[in-house]
């Protein structure tokens, strides 16, 4: 792979006071033992866009979108060190109840993992383990999000049906349901649609441009064609740095960082 | 030879070692059930066993292992649950746990006759619970309780992790997680290792031959208090089980039709434990279901 100097950089600072500002890190690290994968990368992310972060395999995209919510806590050895501002909050701190925060930072991985339970259990099983009982609020629930997520029509005659008996696609769209069905501010996506068919994914590209009025989404893609399609925001990765961020537009047609071009036309490595 | 011809050889001799097999097996169910089930009545199931003559049952022998198994697997599938699943889900990657699997690993291929020893030792003797249905219960969990823990934890783990996750970024804990995803969809392995720890459990007379003794005394079935001195239910009682039963009239009876008797024995122990599974298998079926709303195992 070619050297890229990873001092040179062009990181387009958003919290600028003119726009609403969802999520930031500052300085985030973060280390398996004694490698380091990320080495302090500091973003904003804007409230309502869709933040697309691309890079090559092990460029660490998929661990800084997985330290957002703190999803790195289970995987032992593993050590998360900056800030992760929410709300004026750091949530990457030790006095942050790590259950309640997911609930406004949710996540849709790479493998559609619905449950082994029913479609409408599916959507209703956190919220009612959240405390919610009322058959109307979870009913309305499973409505909502399934039209949000593009399913409903499919799935409306069949929702105490498993849900391992849909499709690839349905699946994740169901995922996309569940998470959405938290009511969460940001939605963190993991190559959501890697595993699908084209079809699948331009369903679920649909479905989160249409999400977008509502949440705040950050999604990894290896598919930069997927983050010129749906993103606002485009953050290039680059062995465990982030050495670009810019509107998405201008990533594609006019980056700044030699890495990016090379990236993003195809030349890399 | 072309690799098709290989590949027709070899599917030739795994097809004739299935069958050989299938075949082993059969022939020695239908010897059993052949040989057993024209002695078998209502009769020889619900009556006394009889020392000296012809025509004596099983019922009280029936019974004492219907009552073992009941209170063995009380005593076991809760420990092995929580075991099992604080091995797959909790325990962290140590040498301690790493020994405690290796112990359970040798613990589950210990010879039963070893485990009997053990338990008459342990229970009867140290705890003086002596020849009685507590010890045989408790030499009962040693002897299935590794194997049950085994297979807990190898149900728990063959859940993917990206299931645990789903639940980790719903802000469900660690617990709400295991309990209310991951041991569903695990049940049906959890259920399918139960099975075959119970049929153990119906079939096994070494590790009780010398902790839940070989006889039983006279029986009151019209009264169930346990606290009761011949009470059915009490479980300070000795008693003798089907298999130990089988055992013995095999070793020393002394009764005219002890093959009879022997054969029928061993017809109603082997048809119990056939539906024991199947009753198991459809429970298991049933509540899998239900707590995970799939109709159809796929």
């Amino acid at each position: 792979m070619q050297n890229y100097d990873s001092s040179d950089r062009y990181l387009k600072n958003l919290d600028d006071g003119n726009r609403e500002i969802a999520l930031t890190t500052d300085d985030l690290h973060v280390a398996y033992g004694t490698h380091e994968a990320i080495h302090g990368v500091s973003l904003g992310f804007e409230r309502f866009k869709i933040t697309a972060l691309i890079g090559a395999s092990g460029s660490g995209k998929s661990t800084y979108l997985r330290s957002l919510n703190r999803m790195n806590d289970n995987i032992a050895g593993t050590k998360v060190t900056g800030k992760i501002m929410y709300r004026g909050l750091d949530i990457n701190g030790d006095n942050i109840d790590v259950y309640e925060m997911r609930k406004h930072i949710g996540m849709v991985f790479q493998q559609p993992n619905p449950f082994a339970k029913s479609i409408y259990e599916n959507i209703t099983f956190a919220l009612k383990r959240h405390g919610e009982k009322r058959k109307d609020v979870l009913d309305e629930a499973v409505e909502r999000t399934l039209k949000q997520a593009g399913l409903w029509k499919q799935v409306k005659d069949d929702l105490h049906q498993s849900a391992l008996a849909l499709s690839g696609g349905q699946q994740q769209r169901l995922c996309i349901a569940r998470a959405i069905a938290m009511k969460p501010d940001i939605l963190l996506l993991d190559e959501p649609a890697s595993v699908l068919d084209p079809v699948s994914t331009a369903t679920v590209e649909d479905t989160l441009m249409e999400l977008k009025k509502d949440y705040t989404i950050i999604i990894v893609t290896h598919n930069m064609q997927q983050a010129g399609r749906i993103s606002d925001y485009t953050a290039f990765f680059h062995l465990g740095d982030a050495l670009e961020y810019d509107e998405t537009r201008k990533i594609f047609t006019r980056p700044k960082i030699k890495a990016t071009e090379d990236y993003v036309s195809g030349h890399f490595g | 030879m072309t690799a098709r011809k290989w590949d027709k050889v070899a599917t030739t001799v795994l097809y004739l070692i299935s069958i050989f097999i299938i075949f082993v097996l059969a022939f020695l169910l239908l010897y059993i059930l052949i040989s057993g089930l024209p002695h078998v009545s209502w009769h020889f199931i619900t009556g006394r066993s009889s020392s000296f003559e012809a025509g004596g049952g099983i019922g009280v022998q029936l019974f004492n292992s219907i009552y073992l198994l009941v209170l063995a697997m009380i005593i076991s599938v809760p420990l092995s649950l929580g075991a099992g699943i604080y091995l797959s889900e909790y325990a962290p990657k140590n040498w301690v746990t790493s020994l405690i699997r290796n112990a359970i690993e040798v613990l589950s291929s210990l010879p039963s006759v070893v485990v009997g020893l053990f338990g008459f030792l342990v229970f009867s003797i140290n705890f003086k619970f002596g020849f009685s249905i507590l010890s045989g219960a408790l030499a009962l969990t040693v002897f299935n309780l590794p194997l049950l823990t085994r297979k807990v934890e190898d149900s728990l783990q063959a859940i993917h992790y990206t299931q645990r996750e789903a639940g980790y970024a719903l802000g469900l804990s660690r617990w709400e997680t295991v309990i209310h995803v991951v041991v569903p969809a695990a049940l049906p392995g959890i259920i399918t290792g139960m099975i075959l720890g119970m049929g153990r459990i119906f079939g096994e007379a070494a590790a009780l031959i010398y902790t839940a003794g070989q006889s039983s005394p006279p029986l009151d079935f019209s009264n169930w208090n346990p606290m009761y001195i011949a009470s059915p239910l009490n479980p300070m009682r000795s008693a003798e089980t089907l298999a130990v039963h089988i055992w013995k009239i095999n070793s020393e009876g002394i009764i005219p039709d002890a093959t009879q008797v022997s054969a029928a024995s061993s017809a109603v122990l082997v048809l119990f434990v056939l539906l024991l599974n199947l009753a198991a298998r459809y429970v298991g079926n049933r509540l899998y279901g239900r707590l995970t709303g799939v109709k159809e195992r796929k």
